[in-house]
């Protein structure tokens, strides 16, 4: 912890999601005169990015990340932390079990508040700021849930909440005179008016607003996919490719040893490109079709019954045949004709 | 000043934008830097990092299927 005198500038290091809270919080800092800096953590399941790169029919949007948009709006530095092989073991043990889907956000808090501890410390800066609400989000934002995350990340009384620090006991920085305990907030539940009145206070437009959480584990179908990965694995683990191909195409497991992923348009099949190296796929070739990458080991009759599914999805879907090729991991080529899966076939519950 | 380059392709935002930051985190003031990806989003990502943290977007390509971004090191 640095040991400056009270004259000089504090320095606080805000957690930056993307979303209004943090945003805010950061600024009602700021205001007070402290020099604040943000930082980003990037787990692999951020819902920043990713999707909008991928899927084409978003292209007119503009793209932005909305943590360096915010970064942005205050002035103030952002620093991206990948702890991609760290949040492993987070997602894969939460010892505070799971949100309504595969969302651990106790352990996601705790950790990321400690990892910001000890960028804090690594740094020289004096506390850490984050833009939480009592009582907004189920799980991680209880009252009871609060102090678990201030004992159990080590932050202790390091951890200023600026928009609900009114409702909670006064911190170091507070006690310390470092900030000013009545220019702090006090909102609490799940009322967004208070935030949205403080936003256009401070003229800050177009924020984001996320609907579900600040990740795709909160997402029911993305987490019914992550399962089904690890089913199949028969052990729960990960690599980023993994996870990224989650957010990708069709997911479609035919019998429990394989699974395809089927690009839905031009943006997913140039992504799924990238990962033929990989990847066993299925490319149609008598008519526009979907690319469709194979997960696991098939047997000549599985591969027949994937490309049978592959061609449904193309054009070809009411021809009589249509031409497929099929190339293994190996780079072994075969080409054939093929009947396309009646819609009727495809069974609903192949569907992840 | 020396020119260094960066093969950020197939990742996905915001990895390019991590790639840079830590490739510039050893870089000279000066120091140039292109980065190659092929995640659209690394147009509007990577130039507002550098904005943020002081840092010169000296240029941008793109072709159909690459962007190229060079960055040069805030002295
Ligand atoms: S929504 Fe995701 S990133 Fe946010 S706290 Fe929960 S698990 Fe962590």
């Amino acid at each position: 912890m640095s040991t400056q005198p009270n004259s000089e500038k504090k320095r606080a290091v805000a957690l930056i999601s993307g979303g209004l809270d943090s945003l805010l919080a950061a600024k009602v800092m700021l205001e007070q005169g402290i020099h604040v800096e943000g930082i980003n953590f990037y787990t692999g399941f951020c819902v920043e990015g990713h999707t909008h790169a991928i899927r084409k029919k978003d292209k007119a949007k503009p793209k932005r990340n909305n943590a360096l948009w915010s970064a942005e709006q205050l002035g103030i530095k952002l620093h991206i932390i990948d702890i991609i092989e760290e949040y492993k073991d987070v997602l894969i043990n939460p010892k505070h079990g799971y949100g309504a889907n595969m969302n651990p956000c106790l352990d996601c808090k705790i950790f990321m508040i400690s990892k910001a501890k000890q960028w804090m410390e690594e740094n020289g800066f004096d506390f850490i700021i984050t833009g939480e609400v009592i009582g907004q989000r189920p799980m991680s934002q209880r009252k009871d849930l609060l102090p678990i995350v201030v004992q159990e990340s080590g932050a202790d009384d390091l951890l200023v909440r600026p928009l609900c620090a009114k409702n909670l006991e006064a911190t170091l920085p507070e006690r310390e005179g470092w900030i000013d305990r009545d220019k702090m907030k006090g909102f609490s539940g799940r009322n967004r008016k208070p935030q949205m009145a403080l936003a256009k206070e401070y003229g800050f437009e177009d924020y984001a607003t996320p609907a579900g959480g600040c990740c795709f584990l909160t997402d029911k179908s993305y987490s019914d996919k992550l399962v089904d990965l690890w089913k199949a694995r028969n052990k729960k683990e990960y690599e980023l490719d993994d996870i990224m191909l989650l957010k990708v195409g069709r997911h479609i497991r035919p019998a429990p040893h394989f699974k395809l992923i089927v690009s839905r348009e031009d943006g997913e099949n140039k992504f799924l490109q990238g990962y033929k190296k990989n990847f066993a796929f299925i490319e149609i070739k008598s008519h526009n079709g979907p690319l469709t990458l194979i997960d696991g080991e098939l047997s000549d009759d599985d591969l027949k019954l994937a490309s049978r599914i592959a061609a449904r999805f193309s054009q070809g879907r009411d021809a009589d045949v249509v031409t497929v090729k099929t190339t293994t991991k190996e780079g072994r080529e075969q080409q054939f004709d093929i009947p396309p899966m009646p819609t009727s076939e495809v069974k609903q519950e192949w569907y992840i | 000043m020396s020119l260094h380059k960066l093969d950020a392709r197939h990742t996905l935002c915001p990895m390019p934008v991590i790639k840079t930051q830590n490739k510039i985190a050893g870089l000279e003031p000066g120091d140039l830097l292109e980065v190659t990806c092929t995640d659209p989003g690394a147009l509007s990502d990577i130039p507002a990092w550098c904005r943020i943290n002081g840092h010169t977007v000296k240029e941008t390509r793109e072709n159909d299927d690459e962007v190229v971004i060079v960055v040069q090191v805030a002295s």
